[in-house]
């Protein structure tokens, strides 16, 4: 429409977002902009700070240099627990995948109204404690669980089966709360994919099938792409279920830093462990972000 | 054929991964109502054992009123604070804008446990652990970017007219944005607000850090609960808690729709008197 | 602020006077020192294409966008640096831009309530001010449960509530469709007779502008072509772009030569209205002052010129009947005729002649 042109520019010079070239300018904030100063005041000192003060903290307690990063990987045992973290989150991010595609597709082809309540029941996990949920989880894996239980009733098996404090008892917890950081991206990705190719390659004398791994697939991959890359990212730091749900031998960093710093007072090693997780964390999102506009699909969202 | 099959066996799981993401808090609340400590299943006798014990020990209502003071203060603060940002970032004209943001942003991303130990070691030195004002800070800037989130969303899709509309008709700006703007992103704010709220609530990581025997939230006792040896009164207050959810959920909507039946009613009174 | 104790609609409008007006973003000047006295009570019509700054204008007046120099004057008071909201001029946006958690009689009262005026008048204003634009009943009703027709009504009302000495409007038909917009066209028009105020209109649609305003103000790239009543910018268009812009024309090119105008392309010499732009470069006539008969026919009177051509196309309006000719030159005419007294024997590949009365001829630059 036309004459919007004199609103859009009142619109456009009162948001901010018209090309300034020159750097004064560029600098100047408006009162509308300075509305951002008390939180990000708030987060530099809450948030920013501490960790400055934990990464420097790294490189000097108990000594000043490089002493605990050199800890790290000369014990075998925390060598083990960084292997430990990342093959769990590999595969926590293999079985998420793998359950969120399905998952993720059905939504896209099924009733707004069954959309909706998959939605909502993909979101479970967003509102219900995370402890209430492992709690559950034992209850249900543990020896005298409930799972072991009803099947030495049923006579399916003869004794409790080891469910709990194993590699899959953790993989089987992380993937509830990882199912949505997954299932969203995937399914935000298939639900602009014009279903009429689908129809056109049929047309073109694809079988349905192959059309779906030919067609649907390839364009569905950046969904999969940013639901895997965030679900690997958020299971490197889990803490509660893997310390719930593993066993000794399941160790992750998470478990490893909180560990370092109630039982042992090592502040520094903590520290390092906690910057090395960070930096791998930033790491990839950065990689991520190359590929992904990460702030369109956070801000984006809900 | 091949497609009925298809879409069978897709539906057929997705009513697994439903029971698997469901199944599990259903199983809290028949177990909660266990007499035996073992909390065997199913149930031998139904009791309210484990209530009562949740009542008579007054650590649990006091970590309680610690966790609903941290969650009632943190997701106030975030309010505010997100809100302002929230408007800064749609509306206002700033340089870095992407830095900004991705600072605003970043404990979504940031590892709890990493989190937990900065602040940890910081409030240390400040000597704000096992404080209310520790517990509030932390938590107010994890909640804080779901409220800009939410908060954003909702400002984006007002229109700028509507407040130029009302100064002409002799509302400054501030008028303008209390009157026009504030009511229309009301529901993206309270929804910030909700999420923040639950976010504190929940939050345990941190916590485990920041607790002790001066003060300890919900969270931190239910963990303590689990973590060494399963003490059954932890399932009542799972039990508790997903009530609580549920309820507050039912209350939210419950007011959107009060809010409009009342307005209606209003307006049509206001103007049947009048014509 | 207007004065709100009078309760008759027949209020006088204020003058607004525009000085040197000027708007520039980064490199771009959006108004380019405008002028222009827009008198009390009259209907003015800013008219112009995308990015002709009739919109700026009106927000400059409004209040929305300060102007990098001159003066906007209402009533002889000074309004450059007034905040907007303490203009107190009426304003109609473009798509309304009503509140929409706000009810219809919420909305009209909002300018009321911001006057503290008291409860009891608010309803019977706002029942007024509605009883006005016809939505009487329709005061409870949220914004969305209306039709776009009624909502322009509401916002309509909602602009004169407070009885404000000038009303401005930004392209406030352009959402709504065709016969709607013919409609509320004349009830604008019936309003700003009983109201007696100064209405400002914005708008890209000449048809629109012609049919309303008392004067029509042409924009084009940040500067006034024109200024005038809708038929003096019909029938005496400034420049090509104006005459181009309202109605069809028929234009020659060529130069005024001793005492005649000199057409370049068909190679003939047409004689001089009685005035005329002595250096101007074309020669425009109207579609309905343009004649056409069948060569073989009878002449065309002495006090018109001639141009020969062959038709091309022969279109029927209901009304009227068009009737294209090329011109052996290769201009391209058109002339229009009432169908009663369209001429017998034109088909589409016949030689014409296509002439006019000399009086009707417009010469400019």
């Amino acid at each position: 429409m036309t004459a919007a042109a004199g609103t859009e520019q009142y619109l456009r010079r009162h948001t901010g977002s018209s090309g300034r070239s020159r750097l004064v300018r560029y600098l100047r904030v408006d009162s509308w902009g300075a509305l951002v100063l008390p939180l990000l005041l708030f987060l530099l000192f809450v948030f920013v700070v501490p960790l400055v003060v934990m990464l420097q903290r790294s490189f000097t307690d108990p000594s000043v240099g490089l002493a605990n990063y050199r800890a790290i990987f000369a014990s075998s045992l925390y060598v083990r627990v960084l292997g430990n973290t990342f093959m769990i989150s590999l595969m926590v991010t293999a079985v998420t995948l793998l359950l969120a595609y399905p998952y993720a597709y059905l939504m896209t082809i099924a009733r707004p109204k069954w959309r909706m309540f998959m939605l909502g029941l993909v979101l479970v996990p967003f509102w219900t404690s995370i402890l209430v949920r492992s709690f559950a989880l034992i209850l249900l894996l543990r020896d005298t669980g409930v799972l072991n239980t009803t099947a030495q009733d049923l006579g399916v098996i003869d004794g409790p089966i080891t469910l709990i404090r194993t590699m899959q008892g953790v993989v089987f917890g992380m993937v509830q709360i990882a199912l949505p950081f997954a299932v969203l991206p995937i399914y935000a990705t298939m639900r602009t994919i014009d279903r009429r190719l689908l129809a056109a390659a049929e047309g073109m004398g694809d079988r349905p099938a192959g059309a779906f791994w030919r067609v649907f697939v390839p364009l569905s991959l950046p969904g999969v792409a940013a639901g895997g890359l965030l679900t690997f990212i958020q299971a490197l730091g889990y803490y509660i279920t893997p310390a719930l749900l593993g066993g000794p031998k399941n160790t992750m960093i998470g478990e490893l830093i909180v560990q370092q710093v109630s039982t042992v007072l090592r502040f520094g090693f903590a520290a390092a462990l906690a910057t090395m997780l960070l930096v791998t964390t930033m790491l990839l999102l950065a990689l991520a972000s190359k590929f992904l506009n990460l702030e369109k699909m956070l801000m984006g969202r809900s | 054929m091949t497609r009925i099959l298809t879409r069978a066996s897709l539906v057929l799981l997705a009513v697994l991964i439903g029971i698997y993401l469901l199944l599990p808090i259903l199983v809290v609340v028949p177990m909660s109502l266990n007499n035996s400590s073992f909390l065997s299943f199913p149930p031998k006798d139904v009791s309210l054992r484990w209530y009562h014990n949740l009542i008579d020990d007054p650590t649990w209502l006091q970590s309680a009123l610690s966790s609903l003071e941290v969650a009632a203060l943190s997701a106030l603060l975030a309010v505010v604070l997100g809100t302002l940002a929230a408007l800064a970032l749609v509306r206002g004209k700033l340089p870095f804008r992407g830095g900004i943001t991705a600072v605003l942003l970043a404990p979504l991303i940031v590892p709890y446990v990493i989190v937990g130990l900065s602040a940890y070691i910081m409030f240390l030195r400040l000597g704000l652990t096992q404080t209310t004002l520790g517990f509030v800070l932390v938590h107010t800037s994890l909640a804080v970017p779901y409220v800009l989130i939410n908060v954003s969303s909702g400002l984006v899709a007002v229109d700028r007219r509507l407040e130029m509309a009302a100064m002409n008709l002799g509302a400054s700006p501030v008028q303008a944005f209390f009157r026009i703007t504030l009511p229309m992103i009301l529901p993206s704010v309270l929804a910030g607000a909700l999420f923040a709220f639950i976010i504190s609530w929940d939050e345990v990581v941190v916590a485990i850090f920041l607790a002790g025997p001066d003060l300890t939230t919900l969270p931190v006792k239910m963990w303590s609960g689990i973590r060494v040896q399963i003490d059954p009164t932890v399932a009542a207050v799972s039990s508790l808690a997903l009530v609580v959810i549920l309820l507050t959920f039912g209350l939210v909507g419950l007011t959107r729709l009060l809010q409009r039946i009342i307005s209606r009613r209003a307006t049509a009174a206001l103007t049947k008197t009048g014509a | 602020m207007p004065d709100t104790s009078r309760n008759d609609h027949s209020l006088a409008g204020a003058p607004i006077r525009i000085e040197e007006v000027r708007k520039v973003y980064g490199d771009n000047v959006v108004l380019d020192d405008v002028s222009l006295d827009i008198e009390a009570g009259e209907f003015l019509t800013l008219l112009g294409a995308s990015g002709s700054g009739k919109s700026t204008l009106l927000n400059i007046i409004a209040g929305f966008i300060r102007s990098d120099g001159g003066r906007v004057q209402v009533d002889d008071r000074d309004l450059t640096s007034v905040p907007p909201h303490k203009r107190g001029l009426g304003m109609v946006f473009q798509h309304y831009a009503l509140f929409p958690h706000m009810s219809v009689a919420e909305n009209v009262g909002f300018a009321l309530k911001r006057q503290k005026v008291r409860k009891e008048d608010v309803r019977r204003r706002v029942g007024e001010a509605l009883e006005m634009v016809e939505m009487g009943d329709l005061g409870a009703r949220r914004p969305a449960d209306l039709s776009g027709g009624q909502q322009q009504r509401v916002a309509l009302a909602r602009a004169i509530v407070f009885r404000p000495r000038v009303l401005l409007m930004d392209e406030p038909l352009g959402a709504l469709d065709k016969m709607l917009r013919e409609q509320l066209q004349l009830e604008l028009r019936r309003l700003h007779r009983e109201m007696g105020i100064t209405f400002v209109f914005v708008t890209h649609d000449q048809d629109e502008a012609i049919t309303m305003s008392d004067r029509i103000a042409l924009l084009r790239e940040g500067q006034i072509v024109q200024v005038g009543s809708p038929s003096q910018l019909y029938d005496e268009p400034s420049c090509r772009y104006a005459a181009e812009f309202i109605g069809v024309s028929n234009l020659f090119s060529g130069s005024v030569q001793g005492g005649a105008f000199v057409d370049t392309v068909n190679a003939r010499q047409y004689r001089l209205p009685d005035r005329f732009d002595a250096a101007g470069g074309l020669l425009m006539v109207r579609p309905e002052r343009l004649g056409v008969t069948a060569l073989g026919a009878a002449a065309p009177p002495t006090s018109c010129d001639v141009v020969e051509g062959t038709v091309i196309d022969c279109v029927y309006l209901g009304s009227d009947r068009s009737v294209h000719v090329r011109t052996d030159g290769g201009d391209e005419l058109v002339s229009r005729t009432p169908v009663p007294r369209a001429p017998d024997g034109i088909a589409t590949g016949a030689r014409v002649n296509a002439f006019w009365e000399v009086r009707d001829a417009r010469i400019f630059a």
